[in-house]
């Protein structure tokens, strides 16, 4: 091959590279491994985490452990899906062209709008490209942003729209714990809840979108819990422009906070300023339906600077578990979890306070909710000596709610636990 | 030497909503052990929706087959060899997915307590450091989900840095016209204004051509390296004199590292602030499109900036800070694609130094055996030798006709991904090849055979080649009627 190249070394081939530049020493990295020894190595560390398959957990806030079924992994597994690329070639990518358009089918039907994206990065992203978006649409920069809005979702939004001077303005919680819309200034170009909100409150998303829209605001309704759609109103029905949120309950490993999948839908009038990939429907030279990338004028291969987002991969392989899962899961499926997982939110509710915990907010909830617990940190503590992962202690987040838990129970969370929870957090 | 393609049985299958059947269900989901509510009480009967329309109903066995058969019309790496420029399509070890299955990494809440998740932590400190070694830099995040979320955040620590030394007039980044859309579209998403820099008749950017446009109000230069020609940009030691020279810094968008492994590092070049794409360089999988990582390395006067949070050790523990003034903020909801850039690590940790090392001579080796079997049949744009990547013309097939989309397009009936096409944008009928260090000659051979066959078909059989594809499951598609009428989802009424 050398002799091909008409070079005699392979030190050749560098021969542009500028001798100041050339690196002298090998680069100072552990040694390699076998397969045996990695996995002995990343087995030791892995050891070192508390896992929900083991430990009971109560943690939500944004990140949600749900039932996967066996052959969500093994069709995710196929190196067909893993390993292609996006699919610019369409003729030998129909497979991931179709699910995605499978993809945007489920998400419009689940947010009740008419066109979906095919993913974004996860829920902050699409909740900053949501808002992002409305300030195209309005061409105007101020949010109005509910403060039951996921607070890591806002440090990201914030993180976003600061570079084209976006402003946030915070609507506060009512003693229910519902969004105060009517706090919502003049001069906005969207108003932001989340429902259920951070607190586990789900919010009044009509009402929500009646006040947006009679200050000329976009209404967009954000979910960081997905199941929830299959069970509540949708957000399109409701009255709000655009729905966003995150996907990984809906098939996707909690790995540690990734890779998730954002989804981000909107009315038809608004497709052309919506940002990243979507597939469209076509035919190909026989006539035959064919699916692929559509409206890539929006995007930055494109148009560069003037694109509606700089994304440029989505969230392809994650899009493919939330398909897989929805369809496996299915019509009724969906629903029986939904129902499921108010039913065990309701069984913890009256248990804590049968026990004496105050409920700090009375709006009902879907599978998470707030309580306060008298010296929460030494309950903690307890609990986590039993192998409890209790739930979400809101002062992390600010210190007015100090003594105030998150807890979230889904399908995978059984009565014996919530009793044993409960009992660790009053004994 | 017989080209891998040939025509198989494939099946077709619907859409999921078209095979669905009322009643049918899938996975069964039993009963929880506390007593049933009425959804309507419990939330209020305003707040329930009676009922998903349209929504899928199928058996396990419906779901299986039907993605089992949409894999059969995809082409993946595990498929075969797949040359696309710039994207770096190199195999995807399986043992990462392993690693990155395991229940104490794949089962981690990402609000478990610091201390229930040190493993974690430990493993990211590991791939930091790597990193940081790699780009001769200082620092890293792994927040990014993708290169493009890591171009927006190092231009947004550029920012920063300037903002913080009462440098604000600063709102102009300099990218040379070889550039992906993504470095001006993430500029422009920090409110900047884009310069484009013409790279010179040699395929490289000249240090004259930058000190014309580098000025009080640069911000950044943002270079790729080796750019998407594949060619060093040998004056990179001088082009980061002229941009300090100005006040700017350099960012440098690190989707060509593969060719840079151990051969130089980015930190000696001048380079102040840079993205990996851990999906090339460092293997973990494409996904047809994402999940991707991009961690940003600095130099340490940027560090101050980095996005919240990042990981400190403190002895033989590690916490999560967000509590630092100047940091950009929050780009992530948690701390990036954890699954991915553990897969990372895993294949950093499986070559080690050495192997590296081998991993940018060897897809130098290719890219240039590539190139010089082909520059006799296929117009080549510059004489110049190349790193991981090179790039041909259709210049000589167009006198028959024949166009570079038509060639990608006849690539697929002998069974090869065609190469990334059309792009960079400053090479007319652009071919970008990027083997990768994975292929053997015995598969490079057979790519190079087939190419030459289609010079010869584009000489003597054109039809053959501007009537490709054939085989797979779809012909050309009209993608003006997409776009024209947009349907971009099923309804019931189609």
């Amino acid at each position: 091959m050398l002799a091909r190249i008409g070079v005699a070394s392979l030190e050749e081939l560098f021969a542009d590279v500028p001798a100041s530049l050339r690196t002298r020493a090998e680069l100072k990295l552990p040694p390699a491994l076998d397969e045996r020894a990695l996995l002995r190595f990343f087995g030791a560390h892995a050891a070192e985490n508390a896992n929900v398959q083991t430990a009971s957990s109560f943690l939500g806030g944004g990140a949600y452990h749900h039932f996967i079924p066996a052959a969500v992994d093994a069709l995710a597994s196929r190196g067909e899906f893993m390993t292609a690329y996006t699919p610019y070639q369409a003729e030998i990518s129909q497979g991931t062209l179709q699910m995605i358009f499978e993809f945007q089918t489920l998400v419009c039907q689940l947010t009740g709008l008419e066109v979906a994206n095919a993913s974004l990065y996860d829920g902050a992203s699409a909740v900053a490209e949501a808002a992002l978006m409305a300030a195209r649409l309005s061409r105007r920069t101020r949010i109005g942003v509910s403060a039951g809005l996921h607070p890591h979702w806002r440090a990201v939004l914030a993180t976003y729209g600061e570079g084209i001077g976006i402003e946030l303005v915070t609507l506060p919680l009512d003693a229910a714990g519902r969004t105060q819309t009517g706090a919502l200034p003049d001069e906005c170009a969207a108003l932001v809840v989340q429902s259920p909100n951070f607190f586990g409150c789900i919010e009044d998303l009509a009402g929500a979108a009646k006040t947006a829209h009679a200050k000329g605001a976009l209404a967009i309704a954000a979910t960081a819990e997905a199941l929830s759609l299959a069970l509540l109103r949708s957000p399109g029905e409701l009255g709000c422009d655009i729905a966003c949120g995150e996907a990984q309950s809906f098939g996707l490993p909690l790995s540690f906070g990734g890779p998730y999948a954002g989804f981000l839908a909107a009315r038809e009038k608004h497709v052309r300023q919506l940002p990243g990939r979507l597939i469209g429907e076509s035919v190909d030279a026989n006539g035959e339906r064919a699916f692929v990338m559509t409206l890539t004028t929006r995007e930055q291969h494109i148009r560069r600077e003037k694109a509606t987002s700089n994304i440029c991969t989505n969230q392809g392989l994650c899009a493919l578990r939330v398909t897989l899962w929805l369809a496996l899961v299915g019509r009724r499926g969906i629903r029986r979890l939904a129902e499921q997982n108010v039913a065990l939110a309701a069984y913890a509710r009256r248990a804590f306070a049968k026990a004496g915990l105050r409920l700090p907010y009375s709006a009902p909830v879907f599978n998470e909710q707030t309580v306060e617990v008298p010296g929460l940190q030494a309950r903690l503590a307890r609990c986590r000596a039993q192998g409890v992962l209790a739930g979400v202690p809101l002062g992390r987040f600010a210190p007015e709610h100090a003594n105030h838990l998150l807890v979230c129970t889904t399908e995978m969370t059984t009565r014996a636990q919530i009793d044993a929870l409960v009992r660790e957090l009053v004994a | 030497m017989t080209a891998p393609g040939r025509s198989g049985l494939v099946f077709r299958e619907a859409l999921l909503f078209e095979s669905s059947r009322p009643g049918r269900a899938g996975v069964p989901i039993g009963d929880v052990d506390v007593p049933g509510v009425d959804p309507a009480r419990e939330l209020g009967a305003d707040a329930v929706r009676e009922d998903v329309p349209d929504f899928p109903e199928l058996g396990e066995l419906d779901v299986v087959r039907h993605f089992t058969r949409l894999s059969q019309w995809n082409y993946g790496i595990d498929s075969g060899f797949f040359p696309l420029g710039s994207c770096t399509m190199k195999y995807n070890p399986k043992v990462n997915e392993v690693v990155a299955r395991l229940p104490g990494l794949a089962a981690v809440h990402p609000l478990a307590e610091e201390a229930d998740v040190q493993g974690l932590l430990a493993l990211a400190c590991e791939l930091e450091a790597a990193l940081a070694e790699i780009s001769g830099l200082d620092r890293v995040t792994l927040q990014p989900a993708a290169g493009a979320q890591g171009e927006f955040v190092g231009v947004r620590m550029i920012q920063a840095y300037h903002r913080a030394r009462g440098d604000t007039a600063r709102n102009k980044v300099i990218i040379p016209d070889t550039a992906h859309g993504t470095n001006p579209a993430s500029a422009a998403l920090n409110g900047l204004e884009v310069v484009e820099l013409r790279s010179g008749g040699d395929g490289v950017v000249h240090p004259d051509a930058l000190a014309r446009l580098a000025d009080s109000q640069t911000a950044a230069l943002m270079l790729t390296n080796p750019n998407t020609l594949g060619l060093f940009e040998s004056h990179v030691e001088k082009l980061a004199e002229v941009i300090h020279a100005a006040g700017g810094l350099v960012y440098l968008d690190g989707a060509n590292m593969n060719a840079l492994l151990g051969v130089a590092k980015p930190g000696h070049m001048g380079v102040d602030v840079m993205h990996f794409n851990l999906h090339k360089t460092f293997s973990t999988p494409h996904g047809g499109g994402g999940p991707g990582s991009g961690p940003v390395a600095v130099r340490n006067a940027l560090a101050p900036f980095l996005p919240t949070p990042v990981i400190r050790r403190e002895g033989d523990r590690y916490r999560l800070d967000d509590e630092f003034p100047h940091s950009i903020g929050r780009v992530h909801a948690w701390y990036g694609n954890a699954g991915i850039w553990l897969r990372a690590l895993a294949y950093i940790r499986t070559l080690g130094a050495a192997g590296l090392a081998e991993v940018t001579s060897r897809a130098a080796l290719n890219a240039n055996y590539i190139l010089e079997s082909l520059r006799d049949v296929y117009d080549a744009p510059h004489a110049r030798r190349v790193m991981h990547e090179c790039v041909l013309t259709d210049r000589r097939q167009n006198e028959h006709g024949v166009t570079t989309a038509d060639i990608a397009k006849r690539l697929m009936d002998y069974g090869y991904h065609p190469p990334t096409i059309y792009f960079p944008l400053v090479v007319a009928g652009a071919l970008m090849i990027e083997p990768t260090e994975c292929e053997s000659q015995e598969t490079l051979d057979g790519f190079i055979e087939t190419m030459r066959t289609i010079a010869r078909e584009a000489e003597t059989e054109p039809a053959l080649v501007t009537g490709a594809p054939s085989r797979p499951i779809v012909r050309r598609l009209d993608e003006v009627r997409a776009a024209r009428k947009p349907r971009l989802r099923w309804t019931r009424s189609d």
